[in-house]
């Protein structure tokens, strides 16, 4: 409870922060509106439409008070409620980043394990070398590589998009994987996953990175551990001492840096998905910002704020869960 | 002179545990192989209480690990016997080891702080060994966990079971190691160092619990430790280790009240004692169990040793038998003191030779009977 309130001066101060630094940005809304035709006059008369002639102060508290009731305010970029365009893009986002964490957390851990039960081995130097590239490789450049090879030169996967053109389907929740299950059809769900095959891996290759060295790093402090050496002179099967006593206490960190991750990812989305013309958050997040459409970029980055610090508060309560020094303290 | 003697008399049933020319070393890519233990002999018959002592680096942790079959497959070399129950155990394989690990031979280790798991409750570090070795479904096995906590000693055992171990002071939690240990009844039960990381008066208990459980279910106890006043109050029989080999077997009481190698009488003379006159030193040992030769060609002990001489140096002393001890030196201190010549001064420079060590010390005078 006391971890929740923590939350509001959090974002207050995100939210100031962000405000101001959306109106330092170099030109506004009306220079970019006009380009080469603003006149002093055009603009300030753009200026007086948007409200953005009165003083900054009382604009910042007018947008509190109506973010405190989800309303951002309206996109000028296509005349829609920031509300209902994030809604309409949030599913997207939402089931590329869950691609990815599956993808990173899925294959990272096992690999990290691997590494460290194969300690000095090939296995392990190789994991230690791939996380190395993972996380120095820049993600807009893989996603064009893994687009090239598998979407372009192999025709294996679809190259951008959330689903093919010619299948036109309603989506009632807007998550495309999801939808096609609720209407008994998963030939457009199946299309919709391969669709984020591509975006997810070059989305989760950072994260798989970090998380299959923290594994690693994990297992291998934790088989030094004097209670795996207990474990072990129980005469407890193999099975039993990796599960309960090895990955139960090594995964404590993993799970604090795939929290972490999260944060991370969202920024991520943002190339990933202009990389593969994926109509999400973060490709319509870009677009805002160079047509300096405060409204969006404000509503979205704030939204997106709220969801990578709940997600760690959800980590710290889930690490209460597994780690019992914690849930007392 | 004393005989020769290569092994115990063929007719002796054979012990509980009979470990035969053992050899631990540790191998290290271009680096020359670091034995832990040479060549070890030791008997441990069927109800017998039988202390292992050395200083740190002797091998006595790492004989123990040779037993349960818990050193690491890469990067050591184990050659030798270690028969239990008439069962060679060096060359089984892993699964089979694990099926005699916790069932037939149990261990208690040093640090309680660090051998349990933190996340598990003690509930599950006790009934996990049930379940594995006796296939006891989760009700009675979480019965029989509160027995075994209520039989070592932890009050409220019930609640117990449900807590974790940060929940308990340290001498409780080696009582929870203990009823882990002898949750199945093993034949024999490894102590090493088992109250090295406890407060004094815990240590007391905990050996006071040790010794009790032993008694009552006639279980095998091994206790390894560097405290001769442990194994004072608790052995039978007392092997003294040095640099990976047994330098002196002897009873109890003759241990104590007589030691024979040079080795066991400063350790003996290192220990406080109660009744000694105020203003009286400990004398210690000189040197670091790092000053030692190769048992190959030399006396392990002879660079530390007040009574070594130039034969100490030249060939490794044989393991011989004077009444009821066993004895591995070339100088005991039953046999006259050396000339003081100049060829024989020992290799560092000691003090004079402990008077305790030559007049017979009694170190806890009411438990050596």
């Amino acid at each position: 409870m006391r971890r929740l309130a923590q939350l509001v001066p959090i974002l207050l101060g995100l939210s100031l922060l962000l405000f101001f630094w959306v109106r330092s940005l170099p030109g506004g809304p009306a220079a970019a509106l006009l380009g080469e035709r603003a006149t002093p006059e055009r603009v300030a008369q753009i200026n007086r439409i948007y409200g953005l002639d009165r003083p900054v102060w009382e604009q910042y508290l007018d947008f509190l008070g109506r973010a405190a009731r989800l309303d951002f305010g309206v996109s000028r970029m296509t005349e829609r409620p920031v509300t209902e365009e994030l809604v309409s893009r949030f599913p997207a986002t939402a089931e590329l980043a869950v691609v990815a964490i599956l993808f990173a957390v899925g294959l990272g851990v096992p690999l990290g394990y691997l590494a460290a039960r194969r300690h000095l081995t090939w296995i392990d130097n190789l994991s230690v070398a791939g996380s190395l590239i993972g996380v120095a490789i820049p993600v807009f450049f893989l996603g064009f590589l893994l687009k090239y090879l598998f979407a372009v030169q192999l025709g294996w996967l679809p190259p951008d998009g959330r689903q093919s053109p010619r299948l036109f389907v309603d989506h009632p929740t807007g998550f495309y994987v999801l939808d096609g299950l609720l209407r008994g059809d998963p030939a457009s769900s199946w299309d919709a996953l391969r669709h984020l095959i591509l975006p997810g891996i070059a989305l989760g290759t950072i994260p798989l990175a970090i998380i299959t060295r923290i594994t690693r790093a994990a297992v291998l402090d934790v088989l030094h551990k004097d209670y795996v050496r207990t474990a072990e002179a129980k005469g407890l099967t193999r099975a039993v001492v990796n599960r309960r006593h090895v990955l139960r206490n090594a995964l404590l960190p993993v799970l604090t840096v795939t929290g972490l991750q999260v944060g991370l990812l969202l920024s991520g989305a943002v190339l990933t998905e202009t990389v593969f013309a994926f109509p999400g958050v973060g490709s319509f997040l870009v677009d805002a910002i160079a047509a300096r459409d405060y409204a969006v970029i404000q509503g979205f980055i704030l939204v997106i704020a709220v969801i990578v610090v709940t997600v760690n508060l959800l980590v710290d309560l889930g690490y209460g869960l597994v780690d019992p020094r914690v849930r007392l303290r | 002179m004393p005989q020769e003697n290569p092994g115990p008399p063929a007719e002796t049933p054979e012990p509980l545990l009979r470990v035969r020319d053992l050899t631990v070393a540790f191998t290290q890519r271009h680096r020359r192989d670091q034995v832990a233990v040479d060549h070890l002999d030791l008997d441990i018959p069927q109800g017998s209480t039988v202390g292992l002592v050395g200083e740190s680096g002797s091998g006595k942790s790492v004989t123990s690990l040779a037993v349960l079959g818990l050193l690491p497959r890469r990067g050591v070399r184990l050659t030798g016997s270690i028969r239990f129950g008439g069962r060679e155990l060096l060359g089984l394989s892993p699964a089979d080891l694990r099926t005699i690990r916790g069932k037939d031979i149990a261990m208690v280790f040093q640090d309680p702080m660090t051998c349990l798991n933190p996340v598990l409750t003690i509930g599950t570090q006790v009934t996990e060994v049930l379940h594995r070795h006796q296939k006891l479904p989760r009700g009675s096995a979480r019965e029989r966990a509160a027995d075994l906590l209520d039989q070592v000693g932890i009050p409220d055992p019930a609640r117990r079971l449900g807590e974790y171990p940060h929940q308990l002071s340290g001498g409780m939690r080696q009582r929870a190691l203990i009823a882990i240990a002898l949750a199945c009844r093993p034949r024999l039960l490894i102590a090493d160092e088992p109250t090295t990381a406890l407060d004094v008066t815990i240590q007391a208990q905990i050996l006071a619990l040790l010794r009790d459980l032993v008694t009552d279910t006639g279980t095998t106890l091994l206790l390894i430790t560097h405290d001769l006043g442990i194994v004072a109050g608790t052995c039978d029989t007392v092997h003294v280790m040095y640099s990976g080999r047994i330098v002196e077997s002897a009873p109890r009481g003759p241990l104590f009240a007589d030691p024979a190698h040079p080795y066991t009488a400063g350790l003996l003379s290192s220990v406080p004692r109660l009744d000694a006159p105020r203003g009286t030193r400990l004398v210690p040992v000189p040197g670091s169990p790092t000053d030692t030769l190769p048992w190959d060609n030399a006396c392990a002990f002879a660079p530390r040793c007040t009574r070594a001489d130039a034969l100490c140096t030249d060939r490794a002393p044989h393991e011989r038998t004077e009444g009821p001890r066993t004895l591995r030196c070339h100088h005991p201190l039953s046999d006259p003191a050396p000339d003081p010549a100049p060829d024989r001064a020992p290799v560092l420079a000691p003090g004079p030779v402990p008077p305790t060590a030559t007049g017979g010390p009694n170190l806890l005078p009411e438990d050596v009977a």
